[in-house]
């Protein structure tokens, strides 16, 4: 292409971060977000010359870069230094209060931030020093349980032998050795449905992508968790790697994929470096790569980072991040198993989802699910509890309501999803009977609101959250989203509860009639349930 | 604007339902198509002749037996047996609520056709209030060629998709930030003769809004001399170079205040070049 650039001459230490690069690799336009990263990594921010810089190397064009590298939140097209401070501004943290931030100096950035997916940390804080982990160093919530958290707490995430010793890559052994078609059929049979938030049944996606007769197929992990107290999948990614690895090449193999991607949000640095590692170290076992473990497939794994947009975790969205395009969903159909990554057929697993397959493999699968506990509870953390567990217990095994505070709702699902009342505590924990409830279990989020939180104010911050993180791309969601949290500010205000309480409802309606993807199509479920379920806004509204 | 018209191998034909109406249309049309052919009016605004259809302005859905949400039907290719009403309360409210959230946010003065559609959904733009957020902003004028005003951009993706990978292949423009913020923008936002613009026009040709507009129509605009009844379209054949491109040239009071070029033509598909696009100075002297 013939390309102009004008942003004038890149710095030593971005040509360098763009040479290091593409040392190993050729330049593809996919290679748009790493190259961000590699730039804003060395130097704090992407500047002109910077910008221009990739795209001369990657043959895109500036303006088109530009868009890309303003679509991310973690991205700064103004200088900044590159140790950065992110402080939790959402909802598990601060209940929607609002939050009083450090000064920043020449040499340390400090920003406010979405959730952080630290939740059980709350208030939660992020360091970064050129992209690379500074902290929180110190771990200490509460994850519980001995299935999928089997290997969690121990020192497994480094340590193939570890994950081999307990257990690891006999699953993958035993996919060899019956095929991929029975390994479609065991994920099908055991009635995995995806872990992500949309529960679609995880067994009809494989079985789509392999009986596509186009190839190349992908496999894609969506770990670009971020509803707001959602903190399971970071769990497992930085304790179990191994065995997310694992199942991302069991499903390589079972639906005929040679290349996985796996795209995690930016916010998950000490996940990314244990990754990192893990993928080094099965690489060198001879367990990604070509011919795995003589079985005559070949595999392998790109990471690939996010910057900060919790729309690349919708299924679509991912495709345009990953491929260095602005990351907005695309209209569906076609659909993912049709034309998904660089439009071929493609399977999208959630990190939890993906947890699951092994023991499904092994026949030692049990219904557990994770649920992420936070707010007001005792002991906030990853609890990993049957399907069948009641909200009240989850509650308890948390150590129950914080001492001292009363309990006045839960929020289940996230920013997506819907409050349940105290009345609703003995309600069934699983898929369908949240359904049924009128609730929903979405990312497994149970967050605990009491009385010390201003209800308006928490659902408040849920509206700016989906203004701050709508793509822009459809009306009913870019200008529905803002409609939104101007009717939500109004009502704390003391404005027409009946006006503003159909206002919210035509609009959320259109949002969730008329939007291209999920977000928008969530955006006024929370909002709705708090009006609907636990009576905010109706006083005087009846 | 007259449909492209091109020569295509015979195409199975398929049969659906819309409104209760049986349709039978070519494999691969769009719901759009099949409203069309049945003299369905549905208003479009991100949807363009001769573009991929964005489906981004949502204005054009429809409700599909099935589909748990309602589809573009832009964008949506029918398929057999597909039941399609376009009139239904949920799509009358969706439309409604599309016109009201741009109306409230986007000045659309100059869109044709949205006060008819804000009469038929019964669309009240103003309901949200006067502190309603909106786009507006002063006028980009950074060149003697043509005006972005943006406080009129709906952000429908036509100019991107012109200017980039569809037609023009000059990837001067593009989307921009996130959420409400997203704009069209040049590189770092630069003004337009820093940027890669080589001001073929094609952009202005499909902009539904009148976002982008030629210096002249915005000066007569301004000056309340813009006057569409002393109008007149001529097509004529460019000058300047042998490939032999359509104009299209809008005439007021003798002077030539628009160009453009038909959508149809087989040259063109309505885009030009800098010199057919602008290059008309030494006809009004």
């Amino acid at each position: 292409m013939d390309l102009q650039f004008q942003g004038g001459e890149a710095s030593a230490e971005e040509r360098g971060a763009l040479d290091r690069l593409l040392a190993t690799q050729a330049p593809r336009r996919d290679l748009v977000l790493p190259a961000l990263h590699a730039v804003h990594d060395a130097v704090g921010w992407l500047s002109p010359a910077g910008i221009d810089e990739i795209g001369r190397r990657l043959d895109v064009a500036p303006a088109e870069v530009f868009g890309v590298a303003t679509f991310y939140a973690m991205f700064s097209t103004t200088p900044r230094p590159r140790r950065v401070t992110y402080v939790c501004e959402d909802i598990a943290c601060t209940g929607g209060a609002h939050l009083t931030l450090d000064p920043s100096t020449d040499a340390h950035a400090v920003l406010p931030s979405p959730c952080l997916g630290l939740c059980d940390h709350a208030p939660a804080r992020l360091e970064l020093d050129g992209g690379r982990y500074v902290g929180p160093m110190a771990r200490t919530s509460t994850l519980r349980g001995d299935h999928l958290l089997a290997n969690v707490g121990t020192t497994a995430y480094g340590d193939l032998v570890a994950y081999r010793a307990a257990g690891g890559y006999r699953a993958l052994a035993r996919s060899f050795e019956v095929g991929p078609a029975a390994v479609v059929q065991m994920v099908s049979d055991w009635g995995l449905v995806g872990r992500g938030g949309a529960a679609f049944p995880t067994g009809r996606k494989w079985a789509a992508v392999a009986a596509q007769p186009t190839f190349p197929h992908y496999v894609v992990c969506n770990a670009d968790e971020s509803e707001p107290g959602t903190f399971k999948d970071r769990v497992l990614l930085e304790d179990d790697p191994f065995a997310i690895i694992e199942a991302m090449t069991i499903a390589g193999f079972a639906t005929g994929a040679a290349q996985g991607y796996l795209y995690l949000r930016g916010e998950y640095p000490l996940a990314a470096e244990r990754l990192e590692n893990a993928f080094r170290l099965a690489r060198s076992a001879g367990l990604l790569g070509q011919d795995i473990e003589g079985s005559g497939f070949s595999f392998d794994i790109d990471l690939r980072v996010g910057a900060g947009a919790y729309i690349c975790g919708e299924e679509t969205a991912i495709f345009n991040s990953i491929e260095g395009y602005r990351g907005e969903p695309r209209n569906k159909p076609p659909f993912p198993v049709d034309a998904g990554l660089f439009a071929k057929p493609t399977v999208v697993n959630n990190v939890e989802t993906l947890a699951c397959i092994p023991h499904i493999v092994l026949g030692d699968a049990r219904e557990t699910k994770l649920y992420c506990l936070s707010g007001a509870v005792a002991s906030p953390g990853v609890y990993e509890a049957p399907l069948t567990v009641t909200l009240r217990e989850l509650i308890e095994s948390a150590g129950g309501v914080r001492e001292g505070s009363t309990l006045k709702a839960v929020l289940l699902g996230g920013a997506a999803g819907a409050f349940a009342g105290p009345d609703d505590l003995d309600v069934e924990m699983s898929f369908t009977a949240l359904r049924d409830a009128g609730l929903s279990l979405g990312s497994g989020v149970v967050m605990v609101i009491d009385e010390t939180v201003d209800l308006g104010a928490f659902l408040a911050r849920i509206a700016d959250f989906f203004v701050d993180e709508s793509c822009g791309q459809c009306v009913p969601c870019r200008v529905g989203t803002v409609r939104q949290q101007e009717a939500v500010a109004r009502l704390r205000s003391g404005g027409d509860a009946l006006h503003e309480l159909a206002l919210l409802r035509d609009v959320g309606v259109a949002m969730r009639d008329a939007s291209i993807c999920g977000l928008g199509q969530t955006a006024y479920n929370a909002i709705e349930s708090a009006i609907t379920r636990i009576g905010m806004f109706t006083k005087g509204a009846r | 604007m007259s449909e492209v018209t091109l020569v295509d191998a015979p195409r199975r034909r398929i049969e659906c339902t819309v409104d209760d109406r049986p349709v039978r249309v070519g494999e691969g049309d769009t719901i759009l198509g099949a409203c069309n052919r049945e003299g369905i009016d549905t208003p479009t605004l991100c949807w363009g002749d001769t573009l991929t259809p964005k489906n981004a302005c949502r204005v054009c859905v429809v409700e599909v037996e099935g589909s748990r949400a309602l589809v573009p039907a832009c964008s949506r290719k029918v398929e057999p047996g597909m039941v399609v009403r376009t009139d239904t309360p949920r799509v009358r409210h969706a439309r409604k609520l599309v016109l009201e959230l741009l109306g409230s946010s986007v000045d659309l003065s100059t869109t044709p056709r949205v006060d008819e559609w804000y009469d038929r959904y019964e669309a009240d733009p103003t309901r949200f209030g006067e502190v309603a957020r909106t786009v507006a902003q002063p006028a980009k004028v950074d060149n003697d060629l043509y005006v972005r005003d943006y406080a009129k951009c709906i952000l429908c993706y036509k100019c991107v998709d012109a200017c980039g990978d569809q037609w023009q292949g000059t990837f001067a423009i593009a989307v921009a930030g996130r959420g409400f913020a997203s704009h069209i923008s040049t590189e770092y936002d630069v003004p337009l003769p820093e940027s890669a613009c080589v001001y073929c026009g094609n952009c202005i040709e499909v902009c539904p809004t009148g976002a982008l507009s030629f210096k002249v129509e915005f000066d007569k605009r301004a000056d309340g001399t813009w006057a569409e009844d002393r109008q007149q379209v001529t097509d004529t054949i460019c000058p300047y170079c042998g490939v032999g491109c359509t104009l299209s040239l809008t005439v007021q009071d003798n002077q030539i205040v628009r160009v453009g070029s038909p959508h149809d033509s087989s040259v063109t598909h309505g885009n030009l070049c800098i010199k057919g696009r602008f290059g008309w100075a030494h006809v009004a002297r």
